[in-house]
């Protein structure tokens, strides 16, 4: 039998429980589910505090990813969904999430979530998710000040990032580090769209390059495709960044560069801002008396 | 809030900037009607305000939804601009 392919773009799905927190003695349990086009997050929160979540991959419709993301945070808890008060939807998906009470906009979610995770003095952030990739400007509440998103190709996204992987064959979760062993930085690629730039990147390789200088490339473009968007839409202190991206040093490292500015280290998976800040905009809404 | 629906491709910037504090102080909200192709819409924001918004299927292709308002070279000012005393509305090209 013929063995199956690696997946180097695949990264680690999990779940994850605080054993701090008894959700029993809890008021107001929370959730937010965020239905990327790539990854989908579950959040519940007891009382505004993170109590559990879980991370996979989205699957091939939204109601089940939703489902299941959700079935997978509240594993091992002793909660039903019926515990939960008020379950917000987040994510392109947001429509789509069956036991949800209201939908949110994943900026809206991002700018509450990333205030959760990196405090009340951050003004930037930078989603880097699946599919697309924004800008938000936010006060100290996180309530969202101006935005700018961009969803129209996957260059600068992760899934332009699991294409590199895939054709490079380096797994996910080595592409940052190793795209920093280079002794000088090469140009960017020069293509922003991810089917031309794997092209590119493709003839990089015949050409010699070593996997780490084409992935300095790609990072570097991909640093480089954001920054303007981020201008575009105004950068402050203090910055952050949420999505899977946010987990790659090498794009990381390489935006911070260009910006002159160190990114907030996250308390949380980048991942779950989505999802987070949608569970704290149903705890607002909880103690607004809103429902449905 | 400053909303920015559009998109940067390998041909330039193409934003419809709105500010939305200002349409929350403009109740006829005359763009809409203004708009030839109904590229706008009002909406309830996220945080329950009643503001302007890019509908969700022009958002990927406002340079050319909004292209014939303003050809290329030529200085007219688009019909949304015109209707709008509060500047609340910005194109990026
Ligand atoms: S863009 Fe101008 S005319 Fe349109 S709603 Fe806003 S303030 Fe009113
Ligand atoms: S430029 Fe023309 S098509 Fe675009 S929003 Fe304004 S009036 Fe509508």
């Amino acid at each position: 039998m013929a063995e199956k392919p690696k997946e180097y773009w695949r990264w680690d799905e999990y779940n994850w429980r605080n054993p701090d927190i008894d959700w029993r003695k809890a008021k107001i349990i929370t959730a937010g589910v965020d239905v990327g086009s790539v990854s989908s997050q579950a959040v519940i929160m007891a009382d505004g505090e993170l109590y559990a979540f879980a991370n996979m991959r989205t699957g091939s419709d939204s109601p089940n990813s939703a489902i299941n993301a959700m079935n997978w945070a509240l594993e091992g808890t002793g909660m039903a969904l019926s515990d939960i008060n008020f379950t917000v939807g987040t994510g392109y998906g947001r429509v789509n999430v069956p036991f949800a009470n209201k939908a949110v906009t994943e900026i809206a979610c991002h700018a509450r979530g990333a205030n959760y995770m990196y405090g009340s003095t951050v003004r930037t952030v930078l989603d880097m998710g699946g599919q697309d990739c924004k800008a938000i400007r936010i006060d100290e509440k996180g309530k969202v000040v101006s935005f700018l998103m961009n969803d129209k190709c996957a260059a600068g996204t992760g899934r332009g990032m699991e294409v590199f992987a895939n054709l490079l064959a380096v797994p996910i979760v080595e592409v940052g580090e190793m795209s920093l062993q280079v002794e000088e930085e090469p140009a960017p690629v020069s293509s922003t769209c991810v089917v031309f730039a794997k092209t590119e990147a493709t003839g990089l390789l015949r050409d010699g390059w070593p996997k780490e200088k084409v992935l300095a490339a790609y990072c570097s473009a991909m640093a480089h495709r954001v920054i303007s968007l981020l201008e575009r839409n105004g950068v402050e202190k203090d910055f952050a960044i949420t999505g899977g991206i946010g987990k790659n040093v090498g794009v990381v490292s390489r935006i911070e560069k260009e910006l002159g500015l160190t990114a907030l280290k996250p308390r949380y998976d980048t991942q779950i801002a989505g999802a987070l800040g949608g569970a704290l905009f149903a705890k607002a809404l909880v103690e607004k008396g809103t429902k449905k | 809030m400053i909303a920015n629906y559009g998109y940067k491709d390998g041909s330039g910037d193409f934003f419809v900037i709105i500010d939305t504090d200002k349409c929350m102080e403009c109740p006829e909200k005359p763009c809409v009607a203004a708009c030839p192709e109904n590229v706008l819409e009002v909406m309830i924001d996220d945080y329950d305000d009643e503001v302007l918004a890019v509908r969700e299927a022009f958002r990927k292709k406002v340079k050319y939804s909004c292209g014939p308002c303003k050809p290329a070279g030529k200085e007219v000012v688009r019909p949304c601009h015109k209707v709008c005393a509060l500047g609340g509305i910005k194109h990026s090209w």
